[in-house]
């Protein structure tokens, strides 16, 4: 399952990064923003000018300032689809979440549950969970926002459920022994050790949910339903020949990801910076 | 997690009401071993004991004889595979659910998401213990092990000898009748661990306490115990067991640091390094020498 791996180098890339030897750290934070803005401006330049001096169709690739003009243009109908498209994204990025965590509990404490859901687990993870959107869309009628819902509860679950069971696992004997001397209930188990000992491994799972969950509330809508999200507005605009309004649009998801991409980001950072998971002995 | 409540817990009690009245610990005939994939270890092997209540037993021995297996199997972390145990009475289960012991482990065992005084109300948050009552005991607590100034630090701030320290102190939390201590005091310096010997000897007499203490430290094990129980492994037996008779300590309270200097200590520390190397003495004037020289640790 590549999410593991995923989930794995990402925690490493978040908290164990060697700092350059030649750099501050204040310089070094600097530099981290910097840099990438300076390389997005030097590309919107270089697009700027193969559209305009360079002799690109308009029709191939839309300049960026016709891109800006569409954005200003359209801003309402950009906002109310962002809007629609992120609620999508973050319901079924809680639903998704909580059902994650939960199952994976009840799979961490019984054996049988883990056997058993073993494989839909795995199918889930190698499915693409899209796919599923024709099928939902025509289940739950046309009109419904559920069948997008349900697609980014599922793909966010996968993730948060295979990255909180690793969790669970990790309790150490030696914490086991203790709450077992001091007999505490499975309850207290629960909360003393079990939850915190995989608070890290929950979150990350999370993060990699957010960008899933926004993705497929996106892609579901190019498979039908009702219109107004940022998915049936990038394929209609396209179907129309409007190529920078789609090209807005997408901007528009683009900012979308990244945003629940950097909150959940910040959830992790925050939570952890404040409790420290390892290092004891 | 295996709360299951013993159903013999009767026939347990009427066993050893027979034997004297409620010993700390009573174990008979007692025998551990572990399937391995290369085949069986006989951690433990016929150990009889008894460790009377508010008495202070120490067990030393070479590594792997079954210090920590026999800590455990009291502590109900494990059970043994035939022979009688059991603790004020009852079976050693019964002991736990009832929290009849403290246990400090080899390692800290500290959990590294909660604060140092976190750490230490643990036991007594989980136990039901009022919120300002627990803040009193920590506070107690912290202030006998040193580390008051320390009780917002997380474990991983600490050194290794500070985190043991903090396990110390929540072992103590609840002042059991029955104190389990895994070589407490490796980790730390000469200095503080004299220091928190001293304590040791204070608390348990203090609250009437038995403890049973591994250690790797003769000197440690001689200022510290009423008997010590020298193990030999493969199989881990008890090879002997030495009662001190140190002439400054007749309650446990009279032993100070001028003990560490009496004549006494030093004969009783050559009769335990006797025992532990097969009741071979190797050259004279041995005592001194045990003294600076055999701490194993
Ligand atoms: N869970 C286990 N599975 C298999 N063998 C074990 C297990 N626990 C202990 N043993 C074996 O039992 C023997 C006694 O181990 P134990 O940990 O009690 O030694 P010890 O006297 O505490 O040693 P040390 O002084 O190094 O801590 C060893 O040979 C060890 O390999
Ligand atoms: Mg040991």
């Amino acid at each position: 399952m590549t999410t593991n791996t995923t989930a794995n180098a990402i925690i490493g890339a978040g908290t164990g990064a060697t700092r350059s030897k030649d750099w501050s750290p204040r310089t070094e934070s600097i530099l981290r923003v910097v840099a990438p803005v300076t390389l997005g401006i030097i590309v919107l330049a270089i697009w700027q000018f193969l559209v305009t001096v360079g002799g690109v169709s308009d029709y191939l690739l839309p300049s960026p300032t016709s891109i800006m003009a569409e954005l200003v243009a359209y801003w309402p109908a950009v906002v109310s689809a962002t809007v629609l498209t992120g609620t999508n994204s973050l319901l079924g990025l809680l639903v998704g979440s909580l059902l994650g965590i939960i199952l994976a509990a009840v799979a961490a404490r019984w054996r049988i549950a883990d056997q058993m859901s073993a494989p839909i687990i795995a199918a889930l993870a190698v499915v693409p969970i899209v796919a599923l959107a024709p099928v939902l869309n025509s289940m739950f009628g046309a009109d419904s926002q559920f069948g997008r819902q349900a697609i980014a509860a599922i793909a966010s679950f996968v993730p948060i459920f295979i990255n909180t069971l690793r969790g669970f696992r990790q309790t150490r004997p030696v914490h086991r022994d203790l709450m077992k001397a001091y007999a505490a209930s499975s309850g207290q188990m629960l909360r003393s050790l079990t939850l915190p000992t995989a608070r890290p491994f929950i979150l990350t799972g999370i993060r990699i949910a957010s960008s899933l969950a926004v993705i497929s509330a996106l892609v579901a809508e190019y498979f039908g339903g009702p219109r107004g999200g940022l998915g049936s507005l990038i394929a209609t605009s396209a179907a129309s020949s409007a190529y920078s309004r789609a090209w807005a649009y997408v901007g528009a998801s683009i900012a979308l990801g990244l945003l629940f991409y950097l909150a959940t980001l910040a959830l992790e950072r925050l939570v952890l910076r404040r409790v420290p998971t390892g290092g004891s002995r | 997690m295996s709360d299951q409540i013993p159903t013999t817990t009767s026939a347990a009690e009427t066993m050893t009401g027979a034997a004297g009245a409620d010993a700390a610990v009573e174990v008979r005939g007692l025998n551990k071993q572990f399937q391995t994939a290369s085949g069986i270890v006989h951690a433990l092997e016929g150990i009889d004991l008894t460790v009377e209540a508010g008495e202070f037993v120490s067990l030393i021995g070479p590594s792997g004889c079954g210090k920590s297996t026999l800590m455990r199997l009291i502590a109900d972390l494990d059970v043994p595979t035939s022979g009688e145990l059991t603790v004020f009475g009852k079976t050693a289960t019964q002991a736990r659910l009832d929290q009849d012991y403290g246990i400090a482990f080899q390692q800290a065992g500290l959990l590294p998401w909660r604060t140092v005084a976190a750490n230490v109300a643990l036991p007594l948050e989980l136990h039901g213990v009022a919120s300002a009552a627990r803040r009193t005991r920590v506070a107690d607590l912290l202030e006998m092990v040193g580390l008051t100034e320390f009780a917002d630090r997380f474990p991983d701030q600490l050194s290794g000898g500070m985190q043991q320290r903090v396990a110390i102190a929540r072992s103590l939390a609840e002042q059991p009748r029955l104190l389990l201590m895994d070589e407490p005091f490796g980790a730390l310096d000469e200095m503080t661990r004299e220091k928190m010997q001293t304590d040791l000897v204070r608390i348990a007499a203090d609250t009437g306490a038995a403890v049973v203490f591994v250690t790797h430290s003769i000197p440690e094990a001689v200022f510290l115990s009423d008997r010590v129980v020298v193990m030999s492994p493969r199989p881990g037996r008890i090879s002997d067991i030495i009662p001190m008779r140190l002439d400054a300590a007749e309650g446990r309270e009279e032993r100070d640091d001028d003990l560490r200097e009496a004549s006494s200590f030093f004969e009783m520390v050559t009769e335990v390094r006797e025992a532990l190397h097969g009741g071979a003495s190797d050259g004279e004037n041995p005592a001194p020498r045990a003294a600076r020289g055999v701490d194993t640790r």
